[in-house]
């Protein structure tokens, strides 16, 4: 089962690496990893998308909670929650290509943030299912480069994760 | 005016030093009167001030591995935390393999280790390695210095951390430049700790508690199997009393003998992959297992999908990354061993529910005739009457000459397990060995820890001739220091645990197993070192000769016993795919 595992640390040189070797260390996959300080400076929060069974889940978060660093989780997939990438993506674009490309980007309540003569970058942000779509719906030919953010989520309604 | 006065004696009280001293200065605030350790550039700063203070003892090992062993040893049979110093790079790198050894068994331990200049930190400097890389996966945390003023907050951290909740080893790297004499800062040792992500475990969980009563007071058929976190969390007297109120048999672990009495009637003896078969077999036809500071390691599970096919668990541990990571808990508690079996106690002696007698009494019947057919004590498997020495004999002679009070230590290897079978541990922190990293070269290192904290103790450290030469240099340490230990070598000429697996699932092939010919002269190499080298061959010097080195009290004794290179351990778990009372119980007898 894919679960996203929200983490709160410690804004420490070595605390990543400390999180990332656990993984690596016991044999546990990482789909998906993003970490940014939070409004609090002394603190990252670090959001990662792995797979396994109950008991998998159950060992990754009893040993994440065990390194010092963090401070703590919280498995959003357990509850309702809201997920959310973001992608950028370089398309081809000339002639009449280019009024197509835009009719997908606004579908897909995407923007063009950057255009030259031949080429779109465009942003989308949504559920990983979404920003698969919407470059299938781009269709393979016309994308020059891609770049996807990793799963960033929160807990919908009154839970919060905070000290 | 007043203020301004005030502000001045304040600044006065506070002491500049430099980060070397600061170091030194803050390891006795924190009460360390012992280190070992081995000097190198990168830590030349804090040698100078080690020279420069009387409080702190600083042993100098001959390789840093030797200095976490007997760090670790020390740590093992005092409970206090081992204190290691050692330089960057080889000196960092050296030091690993004794780390890993106190991580895998939870010992309380810290490592400080020298590094390059701060400016100098990735550049490929002399002597470099990312210590904090290399020892991540290995250690409960780690610190890397970046300015002197958090020496003092670090040491506490990390003192706090190796020995609180489940123990273990913590590395502090400091750059050179951190401890520079010339550069001078205010030092204050903390008084209190703020350390918002880490809230060691205390208390167990009271419902929980009392469920773990109720299943444990209504089994028919229980087993308590009692680990290392008993010895380490000083729980062996609440374990025992437990015991002994409830008339409830127990097993130890490799890492738990001395957690309960071994000579006492309700001892089954260790369990596991070289466990007896009274303990075994206990385990397997059990209703009810309190597991107490255990991890149903895979040396105790064998099979995990055919382990105690009747039983309901309950698992206490510190540490709940532990609890039903290999074997699931039905009864999970998460605390401290003392704590919880303290009011595990305090539930049953208030409880109306006594254990069913009647059922107790066919339990331990059943379980007398077990030990009587196959007992390790009662029904011995191995010869006793052959021209050559069995290992197991000479394990037996000396608990008789040190009447089961010695410290001892051990290496890796059939030694080892001869040892844990036959030297009946009766109290907490005699037995010293490394179980779960299964380190060769341990015993020797740690023999010198636990004699530095045991003076007036006899400390006997039993090898085989393969461990010894993995850290024999420190025979030099034992010289310096006046450290006389015995050294028992079981020495069967050959790597005795690989040579048996060899010949019980290889067809005999001894893929370089053996030394031909090329063993030294352990009584010369002894005596070269300033040492007494006390050789046995024939059974029949066995007793005399043992009783006469364990006569010298003054100086280290190297004893090479010539024994039955053929021996196996035994009983030994059928592997793959056995269960916990799948046994041989010789080369040639199977349950």
């Amino acid at each position: 089962m894919r679960r996203i595992i929200s983490v709160l640390m410690e804004n420490e040189p070595g605390a990543l690496s400390r999180v990332v070797g656990l993984f690596s260390q016991r044999g546990y996959n990482i789909e998906s990893l993003t970490v940014a300080p939070t409004e609090d400076e002394t603190l990252s929060r670090l959001t990662l998308v792995t797979i396994g069974d109950d008991h998998k889940i159950e060992q990754i978060t009893k040993n994440l909670n065990k390194l010092i660093d963090v401070v703590k989780l919280v498995d959003l997939t357990e509850g309702s929650h809201i997920e959310r990438e973001l992608l950028l993506v370089k398309v081809r674009a000339n002639g009449a290509q280019r009024d197509e490309v835009k009719r997908s980007v606004d579908i897909f309540r995407g923007q063009i943030v950057d255009v030259t003569s031949s080429m779109y970058t465009i942003q989308v942000a949504g559920t990983g299912e979404k920003l698969d779509a919407f470059l299938q719906a781009l269709g393979e030919h016309t994308i020059m480069e891609v770049v996807r953010s990793g799963v960033s989520g929160i807990a919908r309604g009154e839970k919060v994760l905070n000290v | 005016m007043a203020i301004l006065l005030n502000r001045k004696i304040e600044e006065t009280q506070v002491e500049l030093l430099s980060g070397g001293d600061m170091l030194v200065r803050a390891l006795q605030d924190q009460g360390v009167d012992l280190i070992f350790g081995y000097p190198g550039g990168s830590a030349l700063h804090i040698y100078d001030a080690i020279f420069r203070q009387q409080s702190i003892k600083h042993i100098l090992v001959r390789h840093e591995q030797g200095a976490t062993h007997a760090a670790d040893g020390y740590a093992r049979s005092t409970g206090k935390v081992g204190v290691v110093l050692v330089t960057s790079g080889p000196g960092a790198t050296n030091a690993i393999t004794g780390i890993a050894t106190a991580y895998m068994d939870s010992i309380p331990m810290v490592v400080i280790s020298g590094q390059v200049p701060r400016d100098k930190i990735g550049e490929d400097a002399f002597q470099e390695t990312d210590m904090v890389g290399c020892s991540r996966p290995i250690v409960k945390h780690s610190f890397l210095v970046k300015n002197a003023e958090e020496i003092p907050a670090t040491v506490k951290k990390a003192f706090f951390i190796a020995s609180t909740g489940r123990p273990g080893p913590v590395v502090i790297d400091i750059p050179k430049d951190v401890t520079n004499p010339a550069e001078r800062f205010p030092y204050r040792y903390p008084e209190k700790l703020r350390m918002r992500s880490y809230t060691p475990a205390g208390k167990g969980h009271s419902g929980q508690i009392r469920k773990a009563v109720a299943m444990l007071l209504s089994a028919r058929r229980p087993v308590i199997y009692a680990g290392g976190g008993v010895v380490q969390g000083d729980g062996a007297t609440l374990l025992t009393e437990l015991a002994k109120r409830l008339n409830y048999p127990v097993t130890n672990t490799l890492m738990g003998l001395g957690a309960f009495p071994g000579s006492n009637k309700r001892f089954l003896g260790m369990l596991g992959m070289h466990g007896t078969f009274e303990a075994n077999t206990a385990m397997h036809h059990a209703d009810v297992i309190l597991a107490v500071g255990a991890r149903f390691d895979d040396r105790v599970t064998n099979t995990p999908g055919k382990f105690c096919p009747g039983a309901k668990i309950i698992h206490i541990d510190v540490d709940p990354a532990s609890i039903s990571k290999t074997i699931v808990a039905d009864v999970p508690i998460v605390g401290t061993v003392q704590a919880v079996l303290a009011e595990m106690l305090e539930t049953i002696k208030s409880s109306d529910e006594q254990p069913d007698h009647s059922a107790i009494v066919d339990w331990w019947r059943q379980i007398d005739d077990w030990r009587e057919r196959h007992g390790l004590y009662t029904a011995p498997r191995y010869r006793t009457n052959g021209a050559l020495i069995m290992p197991q004999d000479v394990i037996r002679a000396v608990y008789d000459i040190t009447e089961g009070d010695a410290f001892v230590t051990s290496d890796v290897g059939q030694h080892q397990m001869f040892a844990a079978q036959y030297y009946l541990f009766d109290k907490p922190r005699r037995w010293i060995n490394s179980g779960g990293l299964g380190t060769m070269g341990f015993g020797l290192p740690a023999a010198l820890g636990v004699k530095i904290a045991h003076p007036d103790k006899e400390v006997v450290c039993v090898t085989g001739e393969g461990s010894i030469q993995m850290c024999i240099q420190e025979l030099s340490t034992s010289t310096q220091y006046h450290l006389p230990v015995k050294i028992l070598c079981l020495n069967n000429q050959a790597l005795g645990m690989v040579k048996q697996w060899q010949e019980m699932q290889y067809e005999g092939r001894l893929s370089n197993s053996v030394y031909e010919e090329s063993l030294p002269d352990f009584v010369k190499l002894a005596e070269a070192y300033g040492h007494t080298g006390v050789k046995i061959e024939r059974r029949e010097d066995l007793h005399g000769k043992l009783q006469e080195a364990f006569a010298i009290k003054d100086r280290t004794v190297f004893i090479d016993v010539y024994v039955d290179p053929s021996e196996h351990v035994y009983p030994m778990q059928v592997m793959p795919s056995g269960s916990m009372r799948d046994m041989w119980l010789s080369k040639t007898e199977r349950t």
